[in-house]
C-alpha cells in the first residue's frame, strides 16, 4: 500500500490483511513490553487541521509503538481563514522528511490531494477529511465486529452480519468508510436516518436505508449496532436544522434500554466517540455489556499499527 | 492606413467558399470567382478554413480593476482573440465592482487602449453585488461604456422584489438583466452538484433545483412585467425545460451555455482537482446531453465562456478552499466543435448564429458585432483550422491564469486568424508571413 | 552438489537426534519451550517436541512450543516487500526463567535469530536461548552459532536451499538448487 485514502480503494484481500496484521498488533499490545522496533528511522507526521485529540493520540501512540518518530503538527485553520496553505504544509513536511503523514482536514479530498498533487513524497493516511473518509475508524469497526461476531476470526471476512449505523449519515465520514468496507468484507448494511440526513444520491451506496430505528430493530437481525454522534450544528433550533429538536430526534433514532432488549442477545453496541451520552444513546445503553465502545477506542490503536505497518514497511515505492 | 486584405478561398459559414477583400477596417468585396484585389494586398489562402464573423462572448471575467494578478483587460483581451473573439462583455464583479459609471468607462476605455477586441463592460444590477440596492444602471446605460447588459454575475439577485424592479427599470434603457441563478440558501456551502457523486465525495450539494426554481421566478417575473431576461450559464436539465416553456409562452429569455457544461461531468470532481470546481457546477451526463439538445434546437441561444481566471494558488488547494471558475476563451470554439458540430448538432453557419450573431443582439451591439460576411460590414472575421487537432496546454494560454480543466483534451479545430476591423488581433504562425 | 540433500528419513534421523541432544544438554525437559520461527520452524517445532517427548514422558509436548513471529524485527523491512505479520504465540506459563530452544529450517546468515533474540526481549527474560536448526548453509554475518544442527552443507551464496516439509509442502525433502 502506498496510501490509505478511502476504504473504497480496499479490495476484500486488503482489508483482510489489515485486519489479521491489527490482530497480530494487537497481541502485542498484551505484552508486557508493548514497543516493538519495527519503524525505527521512520518519520510519522500527524497533521491535523481540525481538532480531533482522541484521533490524534491513538494514531501517535500506535506510530510510537512501533518506534517510529512522531512530530505533531496542528495547522489551525477553516475555509473562513485559511491560515497556511495546505501545498506548503506539505512542502514543509516534505523538507523535514516526513516517511508518513496522517491527515485530518476539515476539508473532503484533502488527503487525497496531499497523495496526488505531487507536493510530497511520502505515504499519505487519511485520518479523517471532511464528510467524506475515515478507514481507520471503518477498519477499526470491522475489527471490533470480527472479534466479537465471528467465530474463527484470522483470516475471515464479515459475511452473514447485518450492521445498521444509525444517524447523520448525511455528513459523517464514518458511515461512508463502514458503508464500503462492510460491503466489501461481506455484511449486510442497514443506514437508518431521517431523510434530512440521507445524502441526496445514496442509491448506488452497498446498502439499505429505513427512517427509523423501530423499523431497523424490527425488520432485521442486528448484529452490530452502530450509533453515530449527532454534531451540536445540525440539531434542532435554527432555520437549517436537519430535524425538530433533540428530544424528537431522542424518541425516534436515540439507543435507549428498551430498544437495547429488542436486540439480538448476541447483537453488540458500537459508538465513535464521542457519545453525546442522552442524546443518541443512553447511559444505559453506552455502559452495557453489549457495548464494545471502549473497546474500538483500544482496537484503534492496533489497526492503526496495522495501517502504518503496511504503508511504511516494504522497499521504497512497493505497492 | 494599413494594406488591404485578401481571404482566399475560405469556406464562409462552413458552407460557402468564397474571397474577402478588406480594406480599411471593411469588407470591400465578397466574390465566389476571382477577387479582383489591389497589387499590395496580403493574400491569405484560406483553403480549407472556416470564416465566421467575429466571435462576441456575451459573459467574460477580465477582473480589472482589483484582481490584476488573476487577469488584466490586456492579458485577458489577447486570450479572448486567440479565442476568435473581437468582442467581449466584462463582468461587474471587479473591485471595486462596476456599479457606477466611472468603473464601466474606465474598463471601456481601457479596453479601447489594448485595442485587441471591443470590451463591452456589464454593469452591476446592485450596489457593489450586495443585492439590496439597485445600481445606478441609468447612469452606466448613458456613460461612453453604454452599458447595456446587467448583472451581478457571482451572486444571484435573489429578492424577487429587487429582481422584477431591475427587470423593469432596465427597459428605460433596452437592457437586459443578465441573472446568475441561484437560490443562496439552498446553495449554503455548495461545493459540487448534488448527486451520487457529491454523497460518494462527501462534498456538500449544490441541487439542480436551485438553479431552476429561480429561472421559473425570473421568466414569471419577466413575463408579467414584459422585460428582457437572459440566463446566465444554464447548466440543467431542468433549466432547459423551463427556457423551452417559457419560451413558448412568448416570454422574452435568452439562455446560455458553457464549454465546459457542454463536454465535462461531475464524474470529473472524483480527483478533488479543483481546476473543475466551477459555479453553477458540472452537471451529470443527461444534463450534458440536455443542454446539447437545447442548444441545438434553440431553446438556448448562445455559448458564452464564463472565462473565469484564478491564480495557481486558488487552486492548487484543497477543493473546498479553491476558488471557483475556469478559463476558457481560447478553447471555446474548439469545444462547441468538438460537442456540437462534429457531432452533428449544429453547423458551423449554427455557431455563427450562437456565438457572434445572436450575443451581439442580446448585448445590443449588434450594430457592431455579428454582422455578416458581405459588403459593407466591419471586418471582424475568424478562421478556424476545423482540421488541425490540437492538445490544450494550460500554461500555453494568453491569459494571465492557467486554470484550465482542459488540459491534456485533444480538440479537434482551432482558430488561426482573427481579424478586428480589418486588423488582425491573432494570426497562426503560418500566416505571419504573409503579413511580413 | 546439487538436488535432494535430504529426504524423509534422513530428516527424521536428524531431528530424533536432535531432540535427544536437547534433553541431554539440558539434563532432561524441564523447563524447555521449543519457539518455532515461522513458516518452516513451526512444524519443526512441534515435531522436535513429540520426540522430546518420546524420550522423557513427563514432557508435556502440546503446551510447550510457540510460535515466534520476527518478522517486526528485522532489519532488511524496508529493504523487502512488505512482509504479512505472523503469528506469534508462547505456551502458557511464558518463558520467564525457562530455557527457550528457538527453531528454525536453515541457519544462514544470522540475522533471523537476531531478530529472534530480540523479539524474545519483548515477550519475557527466559533462563537461557539455543538454537536449533535443521540445516546449517554457513555464511553467516554476525557472531552467532547454532546450538544443533540436523546437517551442516556447504553451499556457495549463489545456492538456495529448500526445506520443505510435510505439514507445509506435502512431502518431507531438503534440496539444494543453483542460484539465478
Amino acid at each position: 500500500m502506498r496510501h490509505l485514502l478511502s476504504t473504497q480503494d480496499l479490495s476484500r484481500e486488503d482489508a483482510i490483511l489489515i485486519l489479521d496484521t491489527s490482530a497480530q498488533m494487537a497481541a502485542t499490545q498484551e505484552r508486557e513490553v508493548r514497543k516493538l522496533p519495527t519503524l525505527r528511522g521512520k518519520t510519522v507526521v500527524n497533521l491535523f487541521f481540525e481538532d480531533s485529540t482522541r484521533t490524534r493520540i491513538s494514531f501517535e501512540a500506535a506510530a510510537k509503538r512501533l518506534s517510529a518518530d512522531v512530530i505533531n503538527f496542528s495547522a489551525k485553520g477553516s475555509s473562513v481563514s485559511k491560515g497556511e496553505s495546505l501545498k506548503d504544509t506539505a512542502l514543509t513536511l516534505q523538507a523535514m522528511g516526513a516517511d508518513a503523514v496522517v491527515v485530518r482536514h476539515w476539508a473532503s479530498g484533502a488527503a487525497d490531494r496531499l497523495a496526488t498533487s505531487g507536493w510530497m513524497h511520502g505515504s499519505v493516511l487519511n485520518a479523517g477529511d471532511g464528510t467524506h473518509q475515515h478507514p481507520t475508524q471503518g477498519l477499526l469497526d470491522a475489527f471490533t465486529m470480527r472479534r466479537h461476531l465471528v467465530a474463527d476470526p484470522a483470516g475471515a471476512d464479515l459475511a452473514g452480519l447485518t450492521v445498521a449505523i444509525v444517524g447523520d449519515v448525511l455528513h459523517s465520514r464514518v458511515a461512508r468508510s463502514n458503508v464500503y468496507l462492510l460491503h466489501t468484507l461481506g455484511a449486510r448494511v442497514v443506514l437508518v436516518a431521517p431523510p434530512t440526513l440521507v445524502p441526496i444520491g445514496i442509491e448506488p451506496w452497498p446498502c439499505e436505508v429505513v427512517h427509523t430505528l423501530d423499523q431497523a430493530i424490527e425488520s432485521y437481525d442486528i448484529d452490530a449496532l452502530m450509533m453515530l454522534r449527532v454534531q451540536r450544528e445540525r440539531m434542532g433550533g435554527g432555520g437549517a436544522a436537519y430535524f425538530p429538536s433533540t428530544e424528537e430526534y431522542s424518541r425516534l433514532y436515540g439507543l435507549d434500554g428498551d430498544r437495547m432488549r429488542r436486540l439480538p442477545d448476541h447483537a453488540i453496541i458500537m459508538h465513535p466517540g464521542p457519545m453525546n451520552r442522552g442524546l443518541e444513546i443512553s447511559a444505559e445503553a453506552a455502559d452495557s455489556p453489549r457495548s464494545v465502545i471502549v473497546e474500538q477506542v483500544a482496537n484503534g490503536v492496533a489497526v492503526r499499527m496495522a495501517a502504518l505497518y503496511l504503508l511504511l514497511a516494504g522497499e521504497e515505492g512497493d505497492q | 492606413m494599413s494594406r488591404p486584405i485578401v481571404i482566399e478561398n475560405a469556406s464562409l459559414f462552413g458552407d460557402t467558399v468564397a474571397s474577402l477583400l478588406i480594406e480599411d477596417g471593411v469588407i470591400t468585396a465578397v466574390s465566389t470567382g476571382t477577387l479582383e484585389a489591389p497589387a499590395d494586398a496580403v493574400r491569405i489562402d484560406a483553403t480549407g478554413l472556416v470564416a465566421l464573423p467575429g466571435l462576441v462572448d456575451l459573459h467574460t471575467h477580465l477582473r480589472e480593476p482589483g484582481r490584476e494578478d488573476a487577469e488584466t483587460i490586456e492579458t485577458g483581451s489577447r486570450s479572448a482573440a486567440r479565442g476568435g473573439f473581437t468582442a467581449v462583455h466584462a463582468m461587474a464583479n471587479t473591485t471595486p465592482v462596476a456599479d457606477t459609471a466611472g468603473v464601466v468607462e474606465q474598463v471601456w476605455s481601457r479596453g479601447r487602449e489594448v485595442g485587441l477586441v471591443d470590451v463591452y463592460p456589464v454593469g452591476a444590477v446592485t450596489v457593489g453585488l450586495g443585492g439590496t440596492q439597485l445600481a445606478e444602471m441609468g447612469a452606466m446605460a448613458n456613460s461612453k461604456a453604454r452599458v447595456r447588459v446587467f448583472s451581478d454575475d457571482g451572486k444571484c439577485v435573489h429578492d424577487p422584489v429587487i429582481m422584477r424592479r431591475a427587470l423593469e427599470y432596465a427597459k428605460t434603457f433596452d437592457g437586459v438583466i443578465s441573472q446568475h441563478a441561484q437560490d443562496p440558501r439552498l446553495t449554503e456551502g455548495a461545493q459540487m452538484h448534488e448527486g451520487v457523486v457529491s454523497a460518494e465525495l462527501g462534498l456538500a450539494g449544490w441541487p439542480a433545483v436551485a438553479e431552476e426554481s429561480i429561472i421559473a421566478r425570473d421568466v414569471l417575473l419577466a413575463g408579467h412585467v414584459g422585460a428582457r431576461l437572459n440566463v446566465c450559464h444554464l447548466s440543467t436539465a431542468g433549466s432547459v425545460e423551463i427556457v423551452r416553456w417559457a419560451k413558448a409562452r412568448g416570454i422574452d429569455v435568452t439562455a446560455e451555455a458553457m464549454p465546459h457544461h457542454l463536454l465535462l461531468t461531475d464524474e470529473s470532481v472524483r480527483g478533488y482537482d479543483p481546476l473543475f470546481k466551477v459555479n453553477p457546477p458540472l452537471r451529470t451526463q443527461a444534463d450534458v446531453d440536455a443542454v446539447r439538445a437545447g442548444l441545438a434546437d434553440g431553446t438556448i441561444d448562445i455559448v458564452a465562456t464564463d472565462h473565469a481566471p484564478h491564480p495557481d494558488e486558488d487552486k492548487d488547494c484543497e477543493w473546498a478552499a479553491a476558488a471557483m471558475g475556469m478559463i476558457g476563451l481560447e478553447t471555446a470554439v474548439g469545444i462547441v466543435q468538438k460537442t456540437m458540430v462534429d457531432t452533428g448538432l449544429m453547423t458551423w453557419r449554427d455557431v455563427a448564429y450562437r456565438m457572434s450573431a445572436l450575443p451581439a443582439r442580446i448585448g445590443r451591439v449588434e450594430h457592431e458585432h455579428g454582422g455578416a460576411l458581405t459588403e459593407g460590414e466591419p471586418a471582424h472575421i475568424t478562421l478556424i483550422d476545423p482540421a488541425d487537432p490540437w492538445v490544450v496546454e494550460p500554461t500555453a494560454s494568453a491569459s494571465r491564469s492557467n486554470n484550465s480543466p482542459f488540459g491534456g483534451i485533444e480538440l479537434p479545430g482551432r482558430v488561426v486568424a482573427t481579424l478586428l476591423r480589418g486588423v488582425p488581433t491573432h494570426l497562426d504562425p503560418r500566416f505571419e508571413g504573409a503579413f511580413a | 552438489m546439487t538436488g535432494t540433500i535430504m529426504g524423509a528419513p534422513d530428516i527424521a534421523r536428524a531431528l530424533t537426534r536432535i531432540a535427544h541432544e536437547i534433553v541431554e544438554r539440558n539434563d532432561g525437559a524441564e523447563d524447555i519451550v521449543l519457539l518455532g520461527i515461522p513458516t518452516r520452524g513451526l512444524p519443526l517445532a512441534h515435531r522436535l517436541a513429540d520426540r522430546i517427548a518420546h524420550v522423557e514422558p513427563s514432557f508435556d509436548a502440546e503446551n510447550s512450543c510457540g510460535a515466534l513471529d520476527i518478522t517486526m524485527y528485522r532489519d532488511d523491512l524496508f529493504k523487502n516487500p512488505t512482509r504479512t505479520i505472523g503469528v506469534t504465540s508462547v505456551p502458557q506459563g511464558g518463558i520467564d526463567g525457562r530455557v527457550v530452544v528457538l527453531v528454525d529450517d536453515v541457519f544462514h546468515t544470522g540475522r533471523t535469530i537476531r531478530a529472534a533474540l530480540d523479539a524474545i526481549r519483548d515477550i519475557g527474560r527466559p533462563r537461557s536461548v539455543q538454537l536449533a536448526a535443521l540445516v546449517d548453509r554457513g555464511h553467516r554475518e554476525l557472531p552467532i552459532r547454532a546450538d544443533f544442527v540436523g546437517k551442516n552443507i556447504p553451499t556457495s551464496r549463489s545456492e538456495r536451499v529448500d526445506v520443505r516439509l510435510e505439514e507445509v509442502d506435502g512431502e518431507d525433502a531438503v534440496i539444494l538448487r543453483k542460484g539465478p
